[in-house]
């Protein structure tokens, strides 16, 4: 297990180290970052002095040893077109998408497990047949025009929920949460349910064909065969075969939350880091663009070392296997 | 034959619609089971002896589905029991064995979940009891250190001790029949001598009947009271094991014995039954063992045999009939 | 995969052969595909006769839009700002020229859909060819030659399947931005699009043929065929390629759904193609803003034709992979 861990922690480092790789080579070489920061009417004179001050006429390698560093500090430097601290804007906004990550994250799996289950189970039934047709509705509809819907039906006719923003927010220390008050829950529903209803749709197939698979095993024949409880098999003996590889794909599902917070945050002007990077990309922002990279990288990172420890809780053949290596 | 047999399976048939028509994977058959016997249940792969067993525990997979004939346990239909009332039998009057012991036990569960599990789902005794008797099965069926291993995962066990374990589990509530398909195939040759030896010596214990499903015929000659061969979904010789070994009346039965390599045996070359069983959906009208028969007539082309006395034993076979009454029987 | 259906086909008939089946009357090329699985798991769904109707709708809608769209919403000479926002028939002030209404600025959206979709497709098809041939060379080369040749190539995937398809497209986006400023971006929108599509989808195209690449390459075909001296090159085009192409093609339909809301996505998001030549993600882009002043059929229509789009595309692509090989997920 220790061996398997810092094998682990290794490939996570490479992936920053590429990553951080391609942040720099954005930052440093796609727009010279002294345009960026100086008016027309500098002298050369001052750009080499601004050159030099910057360090951009060190050797290349100084540059990247010292942006890394720079990185591990979370100083990314200064927004070009606001002129303030990148990890300052980004620390701003990141209580909002991370909120609603989590929030959607929840919704996708408290909704797809058990449709999962349902649809594995009753594979003929109606309600089967409604749920995977809705399924199916739900990954070929684009994020955004879910969201659309939802805003035309629930704010626009309905009048129910609001249709932007975050609502009134509790700051508790640096973090300002939108969960502890009434209209900032009220605001999180259509885009939480906008963000997770893709990842709901993947959880339940997914569950579902697991399912599928697990209950023609001899195991759940054996389970059968000794007359346990229906609802035992299902749900003790079946369930806990699917969660493997539906923790998997929740790992490698959370880039593309982020990613999909992009867009939802659009439609819904969400206050988030989706937001800001959209706009940096617009406007051609690049220290936010090269410290948002970085920032989904080390998420991704963190998440799938969690992914792995949570294959040791679920399957005690892992421990055993792994411990060997 | 005035005492009810533990099991009695009549006429039964076992069909698979499939998009190309309706398969009959089991066309009529009928045999008893006394209590405490051993039945060997022998044929090749396809001639319908697991799914037999399956159809008799009701577990057969959909589309597969009883056609018609009853199962009849101790005199009661159990073949048309709801879901739930079948649950109750299952484990608890009738247990299973199937053949893979690695894939048997569910990988996420402890050994002694497993079995406390099914002690607690049929019997009504406190966790604490439950553990007891799991820890006594587990020494009973060969297990060294069974409190220990209690707490152990199925990876952690080898082929034939999971086996084992998979034996505890079919038992450990106390059913009457226990339903052994190939119990041993999966096995390595060493150990399938002892497991199948572990399962006679258990279910004579506890007065267990057994449904030993098997391809190999000395493991039948070796365990079994009575053995019914199989062919093509129909039973083709049923009799005491050591009338149908000695003194095989059904053309199939006579190759199947020419087919078994014996120290003692009087032949030198092993014989073999000519072409394979037919597959499902062209079963040849008459007897369907025709193909392959080297005695075969007219008639076999013609009608399909039913089983007839013969001895002690009883065959499908008109050979068979006409030599009977030939006889004056 | 097509040497597998041969291979299957092949002992049908030795087993047919064996039990035996007369073989049937020799059959015509039609009547074999009229029998094959393929043909009759299309026609047996409704649902893939429909999807591939539609979508065959909607390539010929797109094809020869400039011929059947009522109305060039290119053609600034044909709009009049005085037809803005006019609704769908059946609402009140619907003028019957343009019958799903008009946008802002007057432009039909039926037609603006029909010139649409030929973007989204173009974008779609464009730039999943260009994926699938990166994916495959990339692919073959990793499995044929391994070493440390497919150890790079096959951690530069790894790394880029931690940014998801819209992130990589963003930053791509970004960088055109920065080198071409943002007129000379606009210009090339298009074709920066579609490689950024492309960039982010040969993953997928790589992995598989690697895979299949890596079981071909140990075949004896392929060992013969590097013994008689054939260069490395031509066996990897000539031989290993046409085995591996089989899943290909069932992945590109897969991705062409996914490419398409890819598209539609950045465009939604302003960073894909610009308005002046809108695609069906630009035109929702536009149609939302005036969401709240009643004007829906300006987002609503566009959306909705999207969604259909991808939905068809998505069904034929489930079907074609369940069809041509159940096991590939």
């Amino acid at each position: 297990m220790l061996a398997f861990s810092i094998r682990r922690l290794l490939q996570a480092i490479l992936v920053m180290l590429v990553v951080a790789l391609i942040s720099f080579t954005l930052f440093r070489f796609v727009g010279d970052p002294v345009n960026q920061m100086v008016g027309v009417e500098t002298t050369p004179e001052q750009r080499e002095a601004l050159r030099e001050r910057l360090g951009l006429n060190d050797p290349i390698m100084t540059q990247f040893g010292r942006f890394i560093v720079k990185a591990a500090q979370f100083d990314f430097g200064t927004s070009y077109q606001f002129r303030q601290p990148v990890s300052d804007l980004i620390g701003k906004r990141l209580p909002a998408t991370l909120e609603l990550s989590l929030v959607s994250a929840i919704f996708a799996l408290l909704v797809g497990i058990p449709m999962g289950v349902y649809t594995g189970l009753h594979r003929d039934s109606v309600l089967s047949k409604l749920f995977l047709s809705i399924s199916l509705i739900g990954i070929s509809l684009p994020t955004f025009f879910i969201g659309i819907l939802l805003i035309f039906l629930f704010s626009v006719t309905l009048q129910w929920l609001p249709s932007f923003g975050r609502g009134d927010t509790v700051a508790i220390g640096w973090w300002t949460t939108g969960l502890l008050t009434v209209s900032g829950l009220k605001a999180l529903v259509l885009p939480s349910i906008t963000l997770g209803l893709f990842q709901m749709t993947l959880i339940m197939r997914l569950v579902r064909s697991e399912m599928l698979e697990v209950i023609r095993t001899d195991y759940i024949k054996f389970a059968r065969a000794r007359g346990l409880r229906q609802r035992s098999i299902n749900f003790r003996h079946a369930l806990k075969n699917t969660l493997v590889p539906v923790i998997t794909i929740t790992g490698l599902q959370v880039g593309s939350i982020i990613a999909f917070a992009i867009i939802t945050e659009t439609v819904f002007q969400w206050p988030g880091m989706g937001l800001l990077f959209l706009q940096s990309v617009q406007n051609v922002d690049i220290p936010i663009m090269a410290a948002y990279l970085m920032l989904i990288a080390f998420l991704f990172v963190v998440i799938n070392l969690i992914v792995d420890l949570l294959y040791f809780v679920v399957d005690p053949r892992l421990r055993a296997d792994r411990a060997a290596l | 034959m005035t005492q009810t047999p533990l099991l009695s399976v009549r006429d039964l048939r076992v069909e698979f619609p499939t998009r190309r028509g309706i398969l009959k994977a089991i066309d009529g058959i009928s045999f008893d089971l006394k209590e405490g016997e051993v039945l060997g249940v022998v044929g090749e792969s396809g001639a319908g002896k697991s799914i037999t067993g399956t159809a008799v525990i009701g577990l057969l997979e959909p589309p597969g589905r009883i056609a018609g004939g009853e199962v009849l346990l101790k005199g009661e239909r159990i073949d048309n029991l709801s879901q739930q009332a079948m649950r109750k039998i299952r484990g608890k009057r009738i247990g299973m064995i199937f053949q893979d012991p690695l894939t048997s036990l569910n990988p996420l569960f402890t050994i002694g979940e497993q079995i406390i599990e099914t002690i607690l789902t049929h019997l009504p005794v406190s966790e604490r009891e439950a553990r007891d008797r799991a820890v006594a099965l587990l020494e009973e069926v060969g297990i060294p250190a069974a409190a220990d291993r209690l707490n152990a995962y199925p990876h952690q066990f080898s082929g034939g001790m999971r086996q084992r374990v998979v034996i505890a589990l079919a038992l450990c509530a106390e059913p009457e029949l226990v339903i052994a398909d190939e119990p041993t195939t999966a096995l390595d040759v060493s150990v399938q001598a002892q497991i199948i030896r572990l399962l006679q010596r258990v279910c004579r214990d506890h007065g267990t009947a057994v449904m030993l499903i098997t391809h190999d015929m000395g493991v039948i000659a070796e365990t079994a009271d009575r053995v019914a061969v199989m062919y093509s979904g129909r039973i083709a010789e049923i009799g005491p094991v050591r009338n149908v070994i000695k003194a095989p009346r059904h053309p199939y039965t006579v190759g199947l014995m020419g087919a078994i390599p014996s120290l003692t045996g009087d032949h030198d070359r092993l014989t073999q039954i000519p072409g394979s069983m037919p597959r499902l959906d062209s079963i040849p009208a008459g007897c369907a063992f025709n193909p392959r028969c080297s005695l075969v007539m007219d008639k076999c082309y013609r009608d399909r045999p039913d089983l007839v006395q013969a001895g002690e034993s009883r065959a499908a076979c008109w050979k068979v009939s006409e030599t009977e009454e030939a006889a004056g029987r | 995969m097509t040497a597998n259906t041969a291979k299957d086909a092949a002992t049908d008939a030795a087993a047919d052969a064996a039990a035996g089946v007369p073989p049937a009357a020799p059959r015509g090329r039609i009547a074999r595909v009229l029998d094959s699985d393929i043909l009759y798991s299309f026609l047996r769904s409704k649902v893939t006769i429909l999807s591939a109707i539609v979508t065959l709708v909607f390539f010929a809608g797109a094809a020869f839009a400039p011929w059947i769209a009522p109305h060039n919403p290119f053609d600034l000479a044909t709009i009049s700002i005085l037809d803005a926002r006019l609704p769908p028939l059946g609402m009140e002030y619907s003028d019957p020229r343009f019958i799903l209404g008009t946008d802002d600025q007057g432009r039909d959206v039926f037609s603006g859909i029909l010139y649409g979709a030929r973007i989204s497709l173009a974008v779609g098809f464009l730039s999943v060819f260009f994926a699938a041939i990166v994916g495959v060379m990339l692919g073959l080369i990793a499995g044929y030659v391994g070493g440390k040749v497919d150890a790079v190539i096959m951690r530069i995937a790894e790394v880029q399947l931690t940014f998801p398809a819209i992130l990589i497209a963003l930053l791509v986006d970004g960088v055109a931005r920065a080198l071409f400023g943002n007129l000379d971006r606009e210009r090339f929108a298009f074709w920066i699009l579609v490689f950024s599509i492309a960039l982010s989808f040969w993953v997928q195209f790589a992995r598989t043929v690697r895979g299949s690449t890596l079981v071909e390459r140990n075949k004896e075909y392929v060992q013969a065929a590097r013994l008689i001296g054939i260069p490395r090159f031509l066996i990897m085009i000539r031989h290993v390629l046409p085995n591996v192409i089989g899943p290909v093609l069932v992945i590109a339909t897969i991705n062409l759904g996914l490419a398409i809301i890819t598209e539609a996505t950045l465009s939604f998001l302003g960073v894909g193609i610009p308005p002046t030549q809108p695609s069906l993600g630009t035109l929702v882009r536009i149609g939302n803003d005036f969401l709240f002043s009643g004007e829906w059929w300006i987002a609503m229509f566009p959306g909705f034709a999207l969604a259909v789009l991808v939905l068809a595309v998505n069904l034929l692509g489930d079907w074609l992979r369940d069809a041509l090989n159940p096991k590939l997920r």
